[in-house]
């Protein structure tokens, strides 16, 4: 079963090689026997997985299965389910069971697919390597002495490990790219306001996007045929008709212009890293697809302009968790003051803190116009380079990280960090929608492809994607750990 | 010193929306504390607002009434700050671009002359939920049900110069309101609540002094109270030789004083910015004529035409169009009875005495408008006489009938207006009375006058009032002028 794709596996279950409860506990097995060295789970419902397979199957029996009934699948811990703790990575809440699903796990329910369990995740969305979380570092399936990228590293990492077929993520500033890079997956994030962020725990509400992680272009088309459309209860989400992302993904690329930012191949970028990436870019073209240098002038202002804009947010978005109604509270407040300064002081991370702090600055009297205001005018013009590049190429291509998942410990210095998600975070400002592929290894450890198009442009980028996947077989590689506990 | 006061209101008003202002949980008041705070009022993670129309349409109408600029895109911010009461840590609200930009509103004064008062912008915002300092043994609840109550808040130009503008300035606010159906404008439950910015400058400056912003002025006569305690404290510390320190008081009604809550110095900074849960509000003309088109006759359109049309007086048509119960009961009054006069005199005069001794108001009045239409009716057409109206008003009060003519009938109060009838009486009156003659006879002509209301009523008494009193004044005057 491991080395089935969703899109297999969908299959196989249909034929009847096997029930849906007889695929659930598979993974759980693998869940219990591999889980402690990587730490893709904060928490695992096999109880609830097991009933909802049992159901599937039975939905099977009576001929009411959808395409995904009874296909297991991960939540990063970053999406409310009703009656599950949803932590998102933090202490502060470790104690918190949301009353209600977000949409997406509302959709992925309807659509028959199971819950395996909440991954893990960098607290509140907020780190590139998944070392920010409350539940510990998530170790790399290729290379358990390397981050799995963040901060959807766990969901990453499980489906690398062949713990789960497929998982959702969130991306802020690179959130499902990186991870899904570093790990040798394949993850999607939309175009903004694609996919409904109702019941996902904000962390910068411009940024924020949900979307599949999985082996495969395909699979993550058919998980994105589930999630996408508009939701009456998300403002920000698109009141747009949703294609059938599965129905182009054959079509031929004859003809694609491809773009690649000159910005996205300068210093920095790792010599294995681009050739992996400019050979990815070959086999495009013996598909019969054109390339060509394009600019994206405002590139180097991504970084600092998002982290204005995300923490300002955040800064924002956090006020919440102040010990009142939900999530972690200290002992024995003596006033309301005491009360919110040690209960935010005890329940949120160092790195979350630093980000409520710089956005509190960048908010305050006096200095929001010189950060917050400009900080927007360089994300308009970072739009208008994307929006121009779409006017000579159809796609563009680059790296999706400067490096290939580095060693657990190694950036101790947050800038350093920050600068890992250079190539990703200028997509989230634009709302544009990025897919990372696997496009070979560098030093032994995954290299990912992104692929960038414009707004809407999903469909496109799966096509894309797809077709690729089916020239190589890098996705459908496998890490030592997942054959181990096969 | 010559001081001039100066002052600006802003008044929050609770809109009358079914739902909140974000979320789909009802806004009505006075349930059990947190039945009506669903997740989004909660602030629990993963929740997004979803800005309710009805609210919009309530903030453009009040614009249109106020002859204001109606802002084509108006922009949600969160003004962030911690309080216990606050569930998200910030209260969205428009800073930068609001929804209704400069307006004006007439007020009418004591005197029945008029003044403008302009509006600098009026924005929409959420409420926050109450914090219950009482019954938790030291501690603190916090009741959600208000959170998310969808507010208007009003802000005027500092134009008013004494406490009577400020308070005409807040009725002819919540008598707008109240007839846009907008608002309940109940001040005692909250519906509208108003913060004070006062200033004293000595007269003839053009600079503005230091405010004082006053916070809990929630009646009229707050308003008055709170402005003429500022007052008299500002210019006291003035001359005593001190300056106004601007900052944020508190009223005390108990103790009719305000207080320094915090200076400027103590002030949030509340780091404004755009709210990225809510996309813009874009209007369209096509949006603002339909809302312009459902707009009600305002208090000042009907205060103008009760003038010209019905040839009220001014104070009567003021007073007439001050609450929207008020001049549909007068209209209706008016429409059944046919004259707008004796309508005008009995609503304020009989019925709002009745009401006010009672502690009602119109809406809960006994007699119904067309009730005292019927009754005036039959005053109009002489059928009963003013002192046999106001049995039947009280009778009506009482319930002890369904209507003016049946109470007439079995009370049997019927003017008699038979000149014969009315002759017999007087002369039986005139025969019984010969001492009060003789001295009519002996008065000066002059003095007569105020005599012959002796005679005018006995007779009415033998009538047990159902005689016509002017008719018996003329046939008494007729038979004395014989007679003498």
């Amino acid at each position: 079963m491991l080395d089935k794709t969703l899109t297999q596996l969908a299959a196989a279950l249909k034929s009847g090689e096997f029930s849906s409860r007889e695929l659930t506990s598979h993974y759980l097995q693998k869940i219990e026997k591999a889980d402690s060295k990587i730490n893709s789970f904060i928490t695992v419902t096999a109880e609830q997985a097991l009933n909802q397979a049992e159901a599937a199957d039975k939905a099977r029996a009576a001929g009411n299965a959808g395409l995904l009934t009874g296909i297991p699948l991960a939540l990063k811990d970053i999406f409310c389910t009703r009656d599950v703790k949803t932590s998102c990575g933090s202490k502060m809440l470790d104690n918190f069971i949301a009353p209600y699903d977000a949409t997406v796990v509302e959709k992925l329910n309807a659509a028959g697919t199971i819950s395996l369990g909440k991954t893990n995740m960098d607290e509140f969305a907020m780190g590139s390597s998944n070392e920010n979380s409350y539940y510990g570092a998530v170790k790399n399936p290729w290379d358990l002495t390397a981050v799995p990228g963040g901060s959807s590293g766990g969901s990453a990492a499980a489906v690398a490990a062949g713990l789960v077929p497929a998982a959702m993520g969130t991306d802020t500033g690179g959130s499902i790219r990186q991870p899904a890079a570093f790990c040798g997956i394949t993850g999607l994030k939309p175009t903004y306001g694609r996919v409904s962020r109702y019941g996902i725990i904000a962390y910068a509400s411009s940024l924020d996007q949900a979307g599949p992680m999985a082996r495969s272009a395909s699979d993550c088309a058919h998980l994105m045929n589930v999630i996408a459309g508009h939701d009456v209860r998300d403002s920000t989400s698109v009141a747009r008709g949703v294609p059938d992302y599965t129905e182009t993904l054959n079509a031929p690329l004859s003809g694609l212009k491809i773009g690649l930012p000159k910005e996205y191949f300068g210093d920095g970028l790792d010599p294995e890293v681009e050739k992996a990436v400019r050979d990815a870019v070959s086999v495009y073209e013996s598909l019969g697809a054109t390339v060509r240098e394009v600019s994206l002038p405002h590139t180097h202002y991504a970084i600092p302009a998002y982290y204005v804009i995300a923490p300002a947010e955040a800064s924002s978005n956090l006020s919440r968790y102040d010990g009142v109604r939900f999530g972690h509270r200290c002992n024995e407040p003596v006033d309301l003051i005491d009360l919110y300064k040690r209960s935010r002081a005890e329940g949120f991370g160092e790195e979350v803190k630093r980000r409520i702090l710089i956005g509190t600055h960048t908010l305050s009297e006096g200095f929001f116009d010189a950060y917050y205001t400009k900080a927007q005018k360089v994300r308009r013009l970072i739009r208008q380079d994307f929006l121009d590049a779409f006017e000579d190429v159809d796609v563009l291509m680059g790296p999706a990280s400067p490096t290939p998942a580095f060693d657990l410990g190694a950036k101790k210095d947050p800038v350093s960090m920050y600068l890992q998600d250079i190539y990703t975070i200028a997509v989230n400002l634009a709302g544009i929608p990025g897919i990372s592929v696997p496009a070979g290894f560098a030093g032994g450890r995954p290299v990912g492809l992104q692929i960038l198009g414009t707004h809407f442009a999903e469909a496109q980028l799966l096509n894309v994607a797809h077709q690729y996947q089916q020239a190589t077989d890098w996705h459908l590689q496998l890490p030592a750990i997942a054959e181990e506990h096969a | 010193m010559q001081w001039e006061t100066v002052i600006g209101l802003e008044v929050h008003v609770q809109l009358a929306t079914r739902s909140k202002i974000f979320s789909g949980a009802s806004t009505a008041f006075g349930a059990e504390p947190n039945t009506q705070a669903c997740a989004v009022d909660l602030g629990l993670p993963g929740t997004l607002p979803v800005l309710n129309e009805q609210a919009v349409a309530m903030a453009v109408q009040f614009g249109l009434a106020v002859h204001a600029d109606i802002a084509e895109v108006s922009v949600f911010d969160r003004k962030n700050y911690f309080y216990a009461d606050l569930p998200k840590g910030y209260q969205t609200s428009q800073m930068y671009q609001p929804i209704v930009g400069p307006g004006d509103v007439e007020i009418t004064l004591d005197d029945n002359t008029t003044k403008r008062i302009r509006i600098h912008h009026a924005h929409l915002e959420e409420d926050a939920g109450k914090s219950l300092h009482e019954d938790f043994l030291g501690m603190t609840g916090i009741d959600l049900n208000r959170a998310g109550t969808p507010l208007l808040e009003i802000v005027s130009e500092p134009d008013m110069r004494n406490a009577k503008e400020a308070a005409a300035y807040l009725k002819a606010i919540h008598s707008i309101v109240t007839y846009l159906g907008i608002s309940d404008g109940n001040m005692a439950e909250g519906s509208m609540r108003c913060d004070v910015n006062v200033s004293v400058r000595p007269k003839g400056q053009e600079a503005f002094g230091t405010r004082a912003e006053v916070k809990n002025v929630n009646s009229f006569r707050f308003v008055e109270r709170a402005i003429a305690f500022e007052v008299e404290r500002q210019i006291e510390l003035i001359e005593d030789g001190g300056t106004v320190v601007q900052e944020t008081r508190l009223f005390d009604p108990e103790r009719d004083e305000t207080r320094s809550m915090r200076t400027k110095e103590e002030a949030n900074d509340y780091r404004y910015f755009p709210c990225p849960d809510l996309l813009p509000v874009v209007l369209d003309n096509a949006y603002l004529d339909h809302l312009r088109s459902q707009l009600p006759e305002l208090p000042a359109d009907k205060r103008e035409r009760f003038k010209s049309e019905l040839g009220l007086s001014a104070y009567d048509a003021a007073v007439l169009s001050a609450s929207r119960e008020m001049a549909e009961f007068f209209e209706e009054v008016h429409q059944v009875c046919g004259d707008a006069k004796q309508a005008a005199n009995w609503v304020q005069g009989e019925l709002s005495g009745a009401l006010n001794r009672e502690n009602l108001t119109i809406n809960s009045s006994p007699i119904s408008a067309r009730q005292l239409g019927e009754l005036l009716s039959r005053v109009i057409d002489d059928t009963i006489n003013g002192k046999a109206a106001k049995q039947v008003f009280q009778a009506l009060w009482n319930g002890q009938g369904e209507s003016a003519d049946a109470i007439i009938e079995a009370k049997g109060l019927k003017q008699v207006t038979d000149t014969g009838a009315i002759e017999a009486m007087i002369d039986q009156v005139i025969s019984e009375s010969p001492a009060q003659v003789a001295q009519y006879r002996d008065a000066e002509p002059e003095k007569r006058g105020k005599m012959i209301g002796y005679f005018v009523g006995q007779v009415m008494k033998a009538s047990r009032g159902t005689a016509n009193p002017q008719q018996v004044n003329d046939v008494l005057k007729e038979k004395f002028d014989a007679l003498l």
